[in-house]
């Protein structure tokens, strides 16, 4: 919790600077500030170091003719709460009244609640029949308006309305993009759990809005969204020839990736979403990493060993790769070239490591780690050093990144019972969440920022 | 075997041992893999799909991460490959599987590496390569789910599925 220029609030607001911004950047905001903010101070939440306080926000009902506003708040508070950056404050609490979300709010009451920032805002049904979605977010102890958007949209969309206006508040008092507005795709599971029946789903980051997107006729593993199309790739068991697909959301239509001789498995779009990279199962139980150019179909393969080869994922710039191999005996993650050149062994703690995915930031590897009879779910830098176990159990497996590289979805099993359930973490290791879906879940994948 | 042999005159370990044999469930039993264990022997028709099942035994296990050809599992592959040049018509499909202490897929490359060490095997005792074909379901389809190696051992398998026209 920070507050710039006024460190006699309180000791916690300590005067803090954006570190993340250059210099030269940093002057011009500050002149910016001075010169339309004079002695006024800004909010901001320093989430650079390791463990933050969360901030203290009080998120007001829209006001609406009906339950839609209070719907709308519902789904902000409950979106910057699952962060572990803010602590929504109880509503029984709210001494002011806001009858006018346009007029500046009675900083006093709020203050005196401990709520350092204030959302207020309106919701109206325009003629067309579209919603007018309108926000305000306030620095109660500078007393000053921080941010104020407006959003128009069908009245069925109202939950991504409420997710825009979530990540707006976030990025103004972080100073880092939010990942509200976003989807999930993973597998759905039901049945017994000898034999499970998978579908592949899809639903808001809040598992809100599931969709089902295939039947469950075929067994469909390890969806992985396009970052740059409503695309996903996945395998699928269909016709007894378990194969590399593609699925676009937006038609329904689906592709075969390649025609190689044998099982495709694990599949990951480049950054730029012109390839899938993926693993060839061969006669010969070796497996290999290739990648497709989805517009000249050309294959490239990228390694060559008589040794398991999986996992691969690109780095965000797409010039190397991360993978699993067990070329040295257990599973453990290597790094090479986008072109398959130059192999090196990066991860080299005890057990065993796998599906690794490089971070959207670019500065991280995540992981599943095996050891001493527990999976773990950890991040290490990109040489391999400064590994950090972020959470451990019975089972924990396949980690995916939110778009702003701070937060990972995985699956968890209970002990003996293979029921898998979603849940994110932080990267301070301390906000572990479960996602409520309607059945058992397993291989999450996230969007990006939706456009 | 002097070990079990006092382990077993111990009163205690006895009813210990009794007590975890009736607790224990179904699903924590070895899977049956002959006809003795199915008490079927002699019902199924020679040449029969329920024949090689039955009296042959359809499946083998592996080691934890291995997909070495136990000795165990060299007597069943020797078995099923005298079967399988009797009958030459059947079309067969080696499935790999793998327990569920690994990830997704790694353990869907492990279930082809078996596969591919299973055929292998069949095809050093004279069935022809050509007429096996292999596939990997990874950890995907367990035949029991418990949090301990009674179960994990029965799920890491290679199993040899007949189809086409046999008889």
């Amino acid at each position: 919790m920070s507050i710039i220029g006024q460190p006699k609030e309180g000791p916690e607001l300590m005067l803090k600077i954006l570190r993340t911004l250059c210099a030269a950047f940093a002057m011009v905001i500050a002149t910016l500030i001075v010169a339309t903010l004079p002695a006024k101070a800004q909010l901001k939440l320093d989430i650079t170091k390791g463990v933050v306080e969360p901030m203290p926000i009080a998120i007001t009902d829209f006001l609406s003719g009906d339950q839609l506003g209070t719907n709308i708040s519902n789904v902000i508070a409950a979106d910057l709460e699952r962060s572990g950056l803010f602590a929504p404050v109880d509503k029984g609490a709210f001494i002011e009244k806001i009858s006018n979300p346009d007029a500046s709010p009675r900083f006093e009451d709020w203050k005196v609640i401990n709520a350092q920032a204030l959302v207020t805002g309106r919701v109206t049904k325009q003629g067309d029949g579209r919603l007018k979605a309108e926000f305000r977010l306030w620095d109660t102890f500078a007393g000053q308006q921080l941010d104020g958007q407006q959003f128009f949209t069908s009245p069925e969309s109202w939950r991504r309305v409420a997710h825009i206006i979530a990540d707006a508040i976030y990025e103004k008092l972080t100073g880092e993009k939010g990942y509200f507005d976003t989807r999930v795709v993973f597998v759905d599971e039901s049945g017994t759990k000898e034999k499970r029946i998978k579908r592949l789903a899809i639903m808001d980051q809040d598992g809100a809005n599931v969709r089902y997107l295939t039947n469950g006729k075929d067994l469909v593993l390890t969806p992985r969204f396009s970052p740059s199309r409503q695309e996903i790739t996945y395998m699928s068991f269909e016709g007894g020839k378990p194969q590399i697909y593609l699925l676009q959301l937006e038609t329904g239509q689906r592709e075969l990736v390649g025609n190689f001789p044998g099982m495709t498995i694990a599949p990951r779009f480049s950054p730029d979403g012109q390839k899938v990279v993926m693993s060839l199962l061969q006669e010969d139980g070796s497996a290999n990493v290739y990648t497709m150019d989805l517009r000249s179909r050309t294959t490239t393969r990228l390694t060559s060993t008589s040794a398991i080869d999986t996992g691969a994922s690109y780095s965000p710039d797409g010039s190397q790769v991360v993978f699993e191999s067990d070329r040295g005996g257990r599973p453990q993650i290597y790094k090479m070239g986008a072109d398959g050149s130059n192999p090196q062994r990066i991860s080299f703690g005890d057990g065993s490591y796998s599906t690794p995915v490089w971070s959207p930031r670019g500065d991280l590897i995540a992981f599943t780690k095996q050891s001493g009879g527990e999976f773990s779910i950890g991040v290490m830098k990109t040489d391999g050093s400064g590994e950090r176990i972020l959470t451990s159990g019975y089972h924990d497996e396949g980690p995916t990144w939110a778009p702003n590289g701070r937060v990972l979805m995985f699956f968890r099993l209970p002990p003996g019972s293979n029921s898998p359930k979603l849940s994110t973490v932080d990267l301070t290791g301390r906000n572990l969440r479960q996602i409520q879906t309607p059945n058992l879940a397993s291989d999450p994948a996230w969007s990006p920022l939706l456009e | 075997m002097r070990r079990f042999e006092m382990i077993a005159r111990s009163p205690v370990f006895v009813a210990l041992f009794l007590s975890l044999a009736i607790a224990g469930c179904a699903s924590k039993k070895n899977m049956p893999n002959s006809a003795g264990d199915l008490g079927l022997a002699g019902s199924a028709k020679p040449g029969s799909t329920q024949d090689f099942t039955v009296n042959v035994g359809d499946r083998i296990f592996f080691d934890v991460d291995s997909s070495v050809i136990r000795a165990d599992a060299q007597q069943t592959l020797a078995k099923q490959a005298q079967w399988l040049q009797r009958y030459p018509n059947y079309a067969i499909t080696v499935e790999g599987h793998a327990d569920e202490r690994g990830t997704r897929e790694y353990n869907l490359a492990l279930g082809q590496r078996r596969a591919a060490a299973t055929r292998n095997y069949l095809a050093s005792q004279g069935v022809p390569a050509a007429r096996i074909k292999t596939l990997s379901y990874g950890n995907e389809r367990p035949v029991a789910v418990c949090d301990s190696e009674s179960c994990w051992s029965q799920n890491r398998r290679a199993i040899t599925v007949l189809g086409g026209a046999g008889s």
